[in-house]
């Protein structure tokens, strides 16, 4: 038995975790901590709907309610949605792709704990006189306007997390190219790693212009810089375009590895490849690509001009082309197929026409002249919930359920499992369709309050107790994890059954170090050729022998939180508090000297021994 | 028989009914258009509507077929298909057609609603309208009347009115459904754009549309709704002739107006005008101007138009609607409040 799979105590698995490099389990902190966000945002989204149910309501000040529906958006996009699909990235890509690990192990850590400490310090902004409370989208005009230090909360916390994030694209962009197995070409490449790829790429291009924003915004609230200061010929437009350059692409970042996690997981429950592979991964480039060519469809009513508008409307159609190829394609794969409705394909067949619903709303709203009416109304907030639930939020649901027994070594209970899909899945629903027609009546978006006598009272009330049925599925699904967990029945390689890639050919969960030797790869599903062949795993690509892996260090850790302490700092510097500069200065220092000790202490990391390696082997034989 | 046809009447009616409150309230809706903008918005929505309706149905036939055909019966591996070349022309190109068809459409609509040349001709009779909004509360100035008004837009109907657009403090976005989508005011350029009031909608809704503000703003985003009064062009001339006439603050009538024209006078005129001949600039005028504040719809735009609801606002503004700016800024006693609540809904300028 090797020494690394001991039972250990609560410290030194705390320890463990808050060093590890290891891509599993950053995998498993981005999902405890995008879980963790997810309930965050999702008890904010609960107070919104009770301030909602009827009109005149009183639950909240006004105030306070911008303060949660900009918390509620910023955390469900930036802390809950992007690490939950960061989680999944960085547990099932190195395996589909043959892999020990991620290029970069230890940036990989260190994207992980910015991402973390960003989101702690702007959450952190509710204990301080307020959260931001300008929207998620900041506008500048409102921010530039907004008291307290909510914006300043939003501003400093967004850079750290979204340095973390761009990290972490450039590190499975570099994983991707490198790493791969012996013969996994590109074309053979799982489609989850290839929206893994395109979205990587899309996070590397996206989130510069939204720094340069938050970097603008700095300058203006901290030192007084007139970027977007109108009356000092500042000019709060290019706040707009800076956010949705990033914006528009960022939902893309969201929703293609969704669509990755549901191209896994039509092929898997229905015994079929992937229909039209080829045209599958050609629509994400295209969609990854024309993703920055159509930001200002978000701001057809600033009055850019017809010309603008008409070309980023057609723009903006185009995008439905590739989108719909894929429905087609998923539809296809199942065709034909030998379907079993498990819980992630219950997931993923309701994404259909959930995100078809969303997705014909976009091409509605595309249509410029029509948009004047949907804009900023309960329409728009109705779309892009049925994209971002019906098609992100399901995938993290589906993917929670597949790869968990990858993961964790257990399978989630498949009752409970569907429960919670009926739940969520009708509450949705019950929510936010009613929500289109209450943006065509009328109501605007971000409205605190609506006055009787307009029509909106049922509606509004239909849609709140929506929300108590999405609010039971989480509920259920936590149940369900803390139950087996509890009950802890271990699986074997493939718990589905049905895998097709190469995460199936390794045990549940593998070893820390993936792969023994480097799969061989024959082609596309590299493990279900294996086994219809059948063989039990993979053809190995090399001989057995010494595996070099990295060390786990603390100063990923160290370097984010000398950020995070920093950022305390520069925020208060703004109050002209004594403490201030010193707390800036010890922050960084703790952050510069976590990088210099990084850079001149030599880490060779350590072998794994050939011999150590059989006996794992043998290990397993007794088990068995 | 009979009473099978009773039924058949009831449940007509009940659909209908229901038809219609799915199309929303006359003075607000989107889907009651009032005018040539939400008119063509209309139209768009409902060609958009038709050509997704059909890619839905296509999609759902596919999808119930292989929902109940495929389920697993037994442990068969299926066949392994890698694509095809022909379906996949046909869903990549039938696409396209139907985009283009909804593509055309959408472009020249797009031009014809940014369509503003007459405001910018010499001597053009077109009507011009100066939309300010405030945190929270709009200006509508006529430049080519002279008068300047606020909360309550009255335009004539079935004419072109041109609007030029701007914000004074942050963004707002100013938006009267029934009548047309909105257009941004933003704090660094003037947008322009046009909209038609049509008499016969406007009638159904009373001759007065809701206007919204549709852009996030601050606490009272929500209750920064103003209303919109239609009338005929005869009425309309008639109005701004009335306007014109105050060109001198009108003196009180009661006894207690008179009293409450003096607080007004001592408290409220810094901020407020009385006068539509506004010579403050545009940029200084920090309240709403309250020449016909008698005749409007609603106080601070969300309460009732009663004296009551007006005795309420000046004691705690804050109250109706949070983050205003005018709160704090003067203090009257329980009595002086009666008085300036008399004067206030004496303003009237038709008589």
């Amino acid at each position: 038995m090797s020494t690394y799979a001991q039972k250990k105590g609560f410290g030194a698995t705390l320890w463990d975790f808050l060093t590890t490099v290891d891509h599993k389990k950053i995998a498993i902190l981005y999902l405890i901590a995008g879980g963790f966000f997810f309930v965050v945002g999702g008890l904010e989204a609960v107070f919104i709907r009770i301030q909602l149910a009827v009109p005149n309501n009183d639950f909240v000040s006004a105030g306070l309610f911008n303060e949660i529906i900009t918390m509620h958006g910023t955390t469900m996009i930036f802390l809950a949605a992007m690490p939950l699909v960061f989680a999944f990235m960085n547990a099932v890509m190195p395996l589909q792709i043959g892999a020990r690990d991620v290029a970069f192990p230890f940036v990989n850590a260190l994207g992980f704990w910015l991402f973390f400490f960003g989101g702690v310090f702007l959450n952190l902004s509710w204990f301080f006189d307020g959260a931001p409370d300008a929207g998620w989208t900041s506008y500048a005009s409102l921010a530039m306007a907004s008291k307290g230090h909510g914006i300043d909360f939003y501003v400093l916390g967004l850079q750290i997390s979204g340095l973390g994030t761009l990290i972490g694209g450039i590190n499975f962009l570099v994983t991707i190219i490198n790493m791969r197995a012996p013969g996994m070409t590109y074309m053979r490449m799982p489609l989850f790693t290839w929206t893994t790829f395109v979205t990587s790429a899309l996070i590397l291009f996206a989130f510069p212009p939204l720094t340069v924003g938050l970097v603008l915004m700095m300058f203006d609230r901290m030192f007084g810089s007139n970027f977007f200061v109108t009356t000092m010929g500042g000019n709060t437009v290019i706040w707009e375009h800076l956010f949705w350059i990033f914006g528009h692409p960022e939902v893309y970042i969201l929703i293609l590895p969704a669509f990755g996690i549901f191209s896994e997981i039509f092929p898997i429950f229905s015994r079929k490849r992937l229909f039209g592979y080829s045209s599958m991964v050609f629509a994400t480039v295209l969609i990854g690509f024309l993703g920055f060519m159509v930001w200002a469809h978000h701001m057809f009513t600033t009055g850019l001009g017809p010309v603008a508008n008409a070309i980023f409307a057609v723009a903006t159609m185009a995008i439905g082309v590739p989108t719909g190829i894929k429905i087609f394609n998923w539809l296809f794969t199942v065709w034909g197929g030998s379907v079993k409705f498990t819980t992630p394909m219950h997931w993923a067949m309701a994404f259909i026409p959930s995100f078809l619903a969303g997705g014909v709303t976009g091409v509605m709203l595309a249509v410029a002249a029509a948009d004047y009416q949907y804009h900023d109304t309960y329409f728009v907030v109705a779309h892009f919930h049925y994209v971002i639930v019906g098609g992100v939020v399901f995938a993290i649901f589906a993917g929670t359920h597949l790869y968990w027994p990858k993961m964790f070594g257990t399978m989630l209970n498949e009752t409970l499992g569907k429960i919670t899909f009926w739940l969520f899945f009708v509450g949705f629903h019950m929510t936010f369709f009613i929500q289109h027609f209450l943006g065509l009546w009328g109501m605007p978006r971000r409205v605190f309050t609506y006055l009787p006598g307009q029509g909106f009272e049922t509606s509004n009330l239909i849609s709140s107790i929506g929300a108590v049925f999405m609010s039971l599925g989480v509920i259920v699904m936590l149940y369900n994890i803390i139950i087996t967990s509890v009950k802890n029945v271990k699986v074997g390689n493939d718990p589905w059954g049905d895998g097709r890639t190469l995460e199936w050919a390794l045990p549940s969960p593998p070893p820390f170090y993936n792969f023994k030797q480097l799969p061989l790869v024959r082609g596309l599903d590299a493990y279900w050729l294996e086994k219809m062949e059948g063989k039990k795993g993979m053809t190995p690509a090399e001989p057995l022998g010494d595996i070099h892996m990295p060390n786990s260090s603390i100063l990923p850790f160290v370097i984010a939180f000398g950020l995070f302490v920093a950022a305390f700092g520069a925020l208060f510097n703004m109050d002209d508090k004594a403490w201030s500069v010193p707390v800036l200065i010890i922050g960084l220092l703790i952050t510069f000297g976590a990088m210099f000790l990084r850079s001149v202490k030599d880490d060779h990391g350590f072998h794994i021994h050939k011999e150590e390696l059989m006996e794992d082997d043998n290990d397993k034989g007794v088990k068995a | 028989m009979k009473r099978l046809a009773k039924w058949r009447l009831i449940s007509i009616f009940a659909i209908l009914s229901l038809i219609l409150s799915g199309c929303g309230e006359p003075f607000l809706s989107t889907l009651r258009p009032a005018g040539e903008v939400a008119n063509m918005q209309y139209d768009l929505m409902k060609l958009s509507t038709f050509i997704m309706v059909g890619v839905i149905l296509v999609v759902a036939i596919i999808f119930v077929i292989v929902m109940v055909k495929f389920r697993r019966k037994d442990d068969r591996i299926p066949k392994q298909v890698e694509g095809s070349h022909k379906l996949e022309i046909i869903w990549t190109a039938i696409p396209i057609l139907l985009l283009l068809l909804l593509a055309v459409p959408t472009v020249s609509a797009t031009f014809k609603l940014a369509d503003v040349s007459p405001m910018d001709k010499k001597d053009s009779d077109a009507l011009v309208i100066n939309v300010r909004s405030n945190l929270y509360w709009w200006e509508f100035e006529y430049p080519g009347q002279g008068i300047v008004t606020g909360q309550d837009l009255v335009v004539p109907t079935d004419e072109k009115v041109y609007f030029n657009l701007i914000s004074s403090d942050v963004k707002h976005s100013f938006w009267v459904p029934a009548v047309g989508g909105k257009l941004d005011t933003n704090t660094e350029n003037v947008n322009k754009f046009w909209l038609e009031f049509d008499s016969a909608k406007a009638k159904e809704a009373g001759d007065l549309f809701y206007g919204k503000c549709a852009e996030l703003c601050g606490p009272s985003h929500a209750l920064m709704d103003f209303k919109v009064k239609t009338m005929s062009r005869d009425d309309f001339d008639n109005w701004v002739a009335d306007m014109k006439d105050v060109e001198e603050p009108k003196i009180a009538e009661t006894e207690s107006a008179q009293r409450g024209q003096e607080i007004f006078n001592k408290s409220c005129i810094g901020c407020h005008a009385v006068t539509p001949a506004n010579g403050t600039p545009p940029e200084a005028r920090r309240a709403p101007n309250l020449t016909n504040f008698g005749e409007r719809s609603r106080i601070a735009g969300v309460l009732d138009h009663s004296e009551e609801d007006l005795k309420k606002w000046l004691t705690d503004p804050e109250k109706y609607k949070p983050g205003n700016l005018m709160t704090g800024s003067y203090s009257l006693t329980e009595e002086q409040i009666n008085d300036v609540t008399e004067y206030l809904m004496g303003l009237k300028v038709q008589e």
